[in-house]
């Protein structure tokens, strides 16, 4: 009976009731839009992350990742890669020459991140050849091939069949050149990331450094399902016992970290809200409490304990923070799932977005676990709500409240 | 045998600077099935006996028993559960839950006395029967009229079954009508259920009906008439 009652005092003055639960319906609304709209783009740069730059887990020889030296590489790689594509929930794995060296055109120069790659394994691996703007992923060009970033390209001031030249040190420190034709221009989400990348032929770059036969500094590997990549890891792991095997989150740490601290902010900002909101509920259970002392005085004197009228406003307060809260989710939830498939363009600030990486176009993401943690988030401000207002009338004395008017 | 008995009852307000006794060391009884009025002018202290006697306001001294039982010595929680089981009330302003209707306003001190949904239905019936509101067992009280509404009141107060039943000026925002019809019910259930009724009044037509009449002025019972 508790219940039907504190339902029912609610609609006793719709108009109050309907602006506190517009309040909070608009406020929970907007947190789980937000949410969700933050959750979609760290998941789309974490995905494009995986996809493009680091794949799920990577190999190394053990002090590369520190050193970056040409002379820490891996030995017959090839047959590492094949034994790798054995496993289950492998997707692909694809061995890497990595160097830092100097591209240069007619006009300027700069320093790049030079990746050797078997075009056929990579594709595999990452969507490189997806991103191809301009030109063909490793094709039309019929000597020492190059696919650089749009981005990079206009830094050069070169175009589609331009020749570049990659200088790097080989095997024996020689300070070494070789000429390259640009075969595609690839453009991804991440700017910094098209300046800096330049993908040639594991061959030719091999050839170029004198490395031996099978040598590579860096074996990418793609799992078909996310929840995989540890158990990969461990079977990866036990395959190559003397080298260093690490997943996404281990490489890229900020990576990993991003989706807790977003996680965090999300938390934040909608505490933020119900706490806004808290103090508007707090008013509205005072006024109600204020117009309600004979009532409540009536109640203790017919034998109603006090946890039981505290235990009603407790709940009235509840009710009315759920109903806007429950309105709030369902828009905001709606509102979220049509931009599920329906991008939001960001691109007016694209500059600045795709400098961190970031895609423009955003795909909210909308979690269950998200909603139920904003329900028990708004039970909770409902519950603090009423703290101080059914303090309030429990200190009424049951024989001075009915003697109010 | 009396259920209930006042001892040298004391309520003292303190005012700032001076002290009013509302109430001034009354000594009465009252017997089972009695329909007594206490009367007197306002200010006279007949609702503050009330409260007292009801265990809604603490008196400065003195003391309420109850079947041998001092209710002032009873702990808070206690209290409230003893006004639950043994007291019923009816307010002058009738004071029923808007949002109830009066059926629900009649089972809700069953509800906490935590009666079943049978023992309740049928309880609710019969005394909304005697009331004489069957038919408007659905409305709210904001359908009902002044006297309706008091019915449902004294229809609550009898609900939990209780020993007696304190009604403060129950007529005072009645008709002539209503007022008598509203006696009329009172008395009948009186006799019918054996019910103690207690009222604080000034109504003429009250005291009319009343077979016990205790005049209260200035705190002090001034008489006591037994007719």
């Amino acid at each position: 009976m508790i219940f039907s009652i504190s339902w029912r005092n609610i609609w006793r003055n719709k108009v109050r009731s309907l602006v506190i639960i517009t309040a909070v319906a608009l406020g929970i609304c907007a947190g789980v839009f937000s949410t969700a709209f933050m959750k979609g783009m760290m998941d789309q740069r974490i995905r494009q992350a995986i996809s493009t730059e680091i794949s799920h887990i990577q190999i190394h020889r053990q002090g590369y990742r520190q050193e970056s030296s040409l002379q820490l590489y891996m030995n017959e790689s090839p047959a590492v890669v094949e034994q790798i594509k054995k496993i289950n929930h492998v997707k692909g794995a694809s061995q890497r020459i990595i160097i830092q060296s100097m591209v240069s055109s007619a006009e300027t120069s700069s320093g790049v991140k030079i990746a050797g790659i078997y075009p056929e394994n990579e594709q595999n691996v990452t969507n490189l050849s997806t991103k191809i703007v301009e030109g063909k992923y490793f094709e039309g060009v019929p000597r020492n091939p190059v696919v650089i970033g749009k981005k990079l390209a206009e830094k050069l001031n070169v175009k589609l069949h331009s020749k570049i030249v990659i200088t790097l040190q080989d095997m024996d420190k020689n300070i070494t050149a070789g000429a390259f034709r640009i075969a595609g221009l690839f453009e991804t989400p991440n700017s910094t990331y098209d300046k800096m990348s330049v993908f040639v032929r594991y061959n030719d770059l091999s050839r170029l450094l004198n490395l031996p036969e099978g040598a590579s500094h860096e074996i990418a590997i793609l799992v078909d399902d996310n929840e995989m990549v540890s158990s990969v890891q461990d079977e990866v792991k036990a395959l190559v016992a003397d080298y260093e095997v690490l997943n996404w989150k281990e490489i890229s740490p900020e990576m990993g970290y991003i989706t807790e601290v977003m996680d965090m902010y999300m938390y934040i900002f909608i505490i933020i809200i119900l706490l806004a909101l808290l103090f508007g509920i707090i008013n509205t259970m005072l006024m109600v409490i204020l117009e309600r002392v004979k009532e409540i005085g009536m109640l203790l004197a017919v034998g109603m304990n006090k946890l039981r009228v505290f235990t009603m406003i407790v709940v009235e307060t509840v009710q009315l923070s759920l109903v806007g809260g429950v309105a709030g989710m369902v828009v905001g939830s709606l509102i979220s799932k049509y931009f599920e498939t329906h991008a939001i363009n960001l691109s007016r600030w694209a500059k600045g977005y795709s400098q961190l990486g970031y895609d423009t176009m955003v795909y909210c993401n909308l979690e269950s676990e998200m909603i139920i943690n904003i329900t028990i988030l708004v039970i909770l401000t409902g519950i603090i709500a009423a703290i101080y207002p059914a303090y309030k009338a429990l200190k009424y004395d049951p024989a001075e409240a009915l003697r109010m008017e | 045998m009396s259920i209930i008995e006042i001892k040298n009852l004391t309520k003292i307000y303190d005012g700032s600077g001076f002290e009013v006794k509302a109430v001034n060391g009354i000594n009465l009884s009252f017997e089972k099935g009695e329909f007594a009025a206490i009367v007197g002018p306002s200010g006279s202290g007949k609702t503050t006996l009330l409260n007292m006697l009801g265990g809604l306001d603490h008196p400065t001294s003195g003391e309420v028993i109850v079947d041998g039982q001092n209710i002032w010595k009873l702990k808070s929680r206690k209290l409230t559960d003893f006004r639950l089981y043994n007291i019923g009330f009816v307010f002058q302003a009738y004071n029923l839950i808007p949002v109830l209707t009066a059926k629900e306003n009649v089972e809700f001190i069953m509800h906490l006395q935590g009666r079943s949904k049978k023992e309740r239905d049928s309880r609710t019936r019969e005394l909304m029967q005697a009331v004489g509101l069957e038919e408007r067992m659905n409305s709210r009280p904001s359908k009902l009229s002044g006297g309706q509404q008091q019915r449902v009141a004294v229809a609550r107060a009898l609900a939990s079954k209780p020993k007696f039943i304190l009604a403060d000026e129950p007529t005072a925002n009645l008709d002539s009508k209503s007022t008598e019809t509203l006696l009329d019910i009172m008395e009948h259930l009186n006799k019918e259920e054996d019910i103690t009724f207690i009222f604080s009044t000034h109504d003429a037509r009250v005291v009319k009906k009343a077979r016990r009449v205790i005049t209260i002025e200035d705190g002090k019972v001034k008489s006591d008439e037994v007719r």
